[in-house]
């Protein structure tokens, strides 16, 4: 369970990027983030981790309190979080293993990190993401000859390999092709409910945070001014994120063939979603 | 709805890039300036014509007691030569070694502010002086021979080294170092599981590099008595031996020829 309470990030430079941010992940669930470029999606996930050192408020994740922890348990703190990145950030000369075993770093030690002498059961694991990831046999790839595609994927075993407690993932899709990220998306939301690692999912695309998420929640000027599911989501509530503009086409329509999003149980809510959508998109 | 081409200036046909210096005047009057103090700085210089055209008959008289080279004393001559080489390897692996903590701590992605500002002082403190400088420095102080070379190779290598291995690290992008902290990593795992890899392979161009460069200057600082080749060199011109002076000069040629072509070599298989 995360709870961040009143976070608030102001840089040095005087900029407000969080203005006291309130919401809870209480179960496993994909939360997507969205908000305009600069709205602080960003800022938001690296203060949960302390990438970015928050200026006040509180960070608690299953009863550890982040954001006053000293260096060496931070460092302990951090390993319970995977992050995933828009630029995938592997380091390019090491190996897809090496890679993906880098998210046992918290765990080994020095020796074993330098000289690459993972125990057997994570060396275990990693090639089995590699396989759930779908790179079977590219173990021994280097980092810079993969795709984007590739390394997101890399980029997401390595983030699981911490087997965390939260998935942190900035932007994942938005150096991709419209095809690849749905796939990266339904890999990492498969993955997330699969092993029960709640998520927070900066993402850019609308349609695409409908489409894959279980909650969505709305940023603007450092402060939350949506949190619902996607079926929530409607021209007005996009104008109150984004400004005035034409949100026909950027809202997921119901009829649109189902990628991942099924949930059942929810019929009645979807029928009454459904009018309140299309009304939405014609207006 | 205005589209660029109807926003403004419709007729316009005429247009330039901007200018480095905008006001023609001062652009072209920095150029003048310029121009009048060349010629300014080569009037004053007072050449003395007479004295430099009296030095070409005794450049030819020289040139002519050059040949043929004489390699006679060639067992001096290789001995020294190894003394060089020998140098310039010594000289190489220990500012290998040095670079690397010193670099890290001239890293401003890396290193507090503190740290960062006293390592960049010694680095620049070291490049302010000329290795011929350092060389009389440590002449003076461990006296003549080798030791002294090597030591003046020394502080060359590992301010160059350093300055490489500092700049290289800063031009990382920060997107792997981030990813790296964020798995929880030690500051020493980061190091050898981001930078290490990253950086290792210009680190080891750079140092080639400065094995070759170590091997020219081994012979310069002989000159002022950093032992080697160059000390030979020195002492056969003071003693007129001018056929020795192009045998040493003619195997330093081929020294560094070489030094040059293994450099050239090591470096390319690094990628």
């Amino acid at each position: 369970m995360l709870t961040v309470t009143e976070l608030a990030k102001t840089y040095p430079t005087g900029t407000a990027a969080l203005k006291g941010v309130t919401f809870t992940v209480g179960e496993p669930q994909v939360v997507a983030i969205i908000g305009p470029s600069g709205a602080g999606k960003s800022t938001l996930i690296r203060c949960i981790n302390r990438l970015v050192e928050p200026t006040s408020g509180s960070v608690n994740l299953e009863g550890t309190e982040i954001t006053t922890l000293g260096r060496s348990d931070l460092r302990k703190a951090r390993r319970r979080m995977g992050m995933i990145f828009q630029e995938y950030n592997l380091v390019e000369r090491l190996t897809v293993m090496e890679n993906v075993l880098s998210g046992r770093l918290g765990y080994v030690n020095f020796w074993q990190a330098y000289l690459r002498r993972y125990p057997p059961s994570d060396v275990a694991a990693a090639f089995k993401l590699l396989d759930r990831v779908g790179l079977a046999g590219y173990q021994d790839t280097r980092a810079d000859a993969l795709s984007g595609g590739q390394r997101q994927r890399v980029g997401i075993a390595r983030a699981l390999m911490q087997a965390p407690d939260l998935l942190l993932v900035d932007e994942p899709t938005a150096s991709l092709d419209p095809k690849t990220s749905r796939q990266i998306m339904r890999i990492l939301v498969e993955l997330a409910h699969e092993l029960g690692t709640p998520a927070l999912v900066n993402i850019h695309d609308v349609a695409l945070a409908q489409t894959f998420s279980d909650r969505i929640v709305g940023l603007r000027d450092g402060e939350i001014v949506f949190d619902g599911t996607a079926k929530d989501v409607t021209a007005d509530v996009l104008t109150d994120i984004y400004g005035e503009e034409d949100w026909s086409t950027t809202i997921r329509k119901d009829d649109e063939e189902d990628e991942d999003g099924e949930d059942p149980g929810d019929d009645k809510e979807k029928k009454k979603d459904k009018g309140f959508i299309r009304e939405a998109s014609s207006g | 709805m205005s589209s660029p081409a109807d926003s403004q200036n419709p007729e316009r046909l005429e247009w330039h890039t901007i200018k480095l210096i905008e006001n023609p005047v001062y652009r072209y009057g920095l150029l003048g300036l310029v121009l009048v103090y060349l010629f300014w700085s080569v009037g004053s210089l007072e050449v003395d014509w007479v004295r430099a055209a009296r030095g070409i008959p005794r450049a030819g008289d020289m040139l002519s007691r050059m040949f043929p080279p004489n390699f006679d004393r060639w067992e001096l001559l290789s001995r020294e030569l190894l003394v060089s080489v020998q140098m310039a390897f010594a000289a190489s692996l220990f500012g290998m070694i040095l670079a690397v903590p010193l670099g890290l701590c001239a890293a401003s992605n890396l290193a507090p502010r503190p740290v960062y500002l006293v390592a960049r002082f010694i680095i620049i403190l070291s490049r302010t002086f000329h290795e011929i400088i350092w060389a009389i420095f440590f002449v003076k102080i461990v006296g003549f021979g080798p030791l002294a070379g090597v030591l003046t190779l020394i502080i060359a290598s590992v301010s160059f080294i350093s300055k490489m291995l500092a700049e290289d690290i800063e031009n990382m992008p920060p997107g792997q170092m981030e990813a790296i902290r964020a798995t929880g990593a030690s500051y020493m795992k980061f190091l050898v599981y981001c930078i290490t890899p990253q950086a290792l392979p210009r680190y080891l161009g750079v140092s080639i590099y400065r094995l070759d460069a170590n091997i020219r200057h081994s012979t310069v600082v002989g000159i002022v008595g950093g032992g080697g080749i160059g000390q030979v060199l020195a002492a056969s011109f003071k003693r007129y031996d001018y056929d020795f002076s192009l045998a040493i000069l003619l195997t330093i040629i081929a020294l560094v020829f070489l030094g040059e072509i293994f450099s050239n070599w090591a470096r390319s298989r690094l990628r």
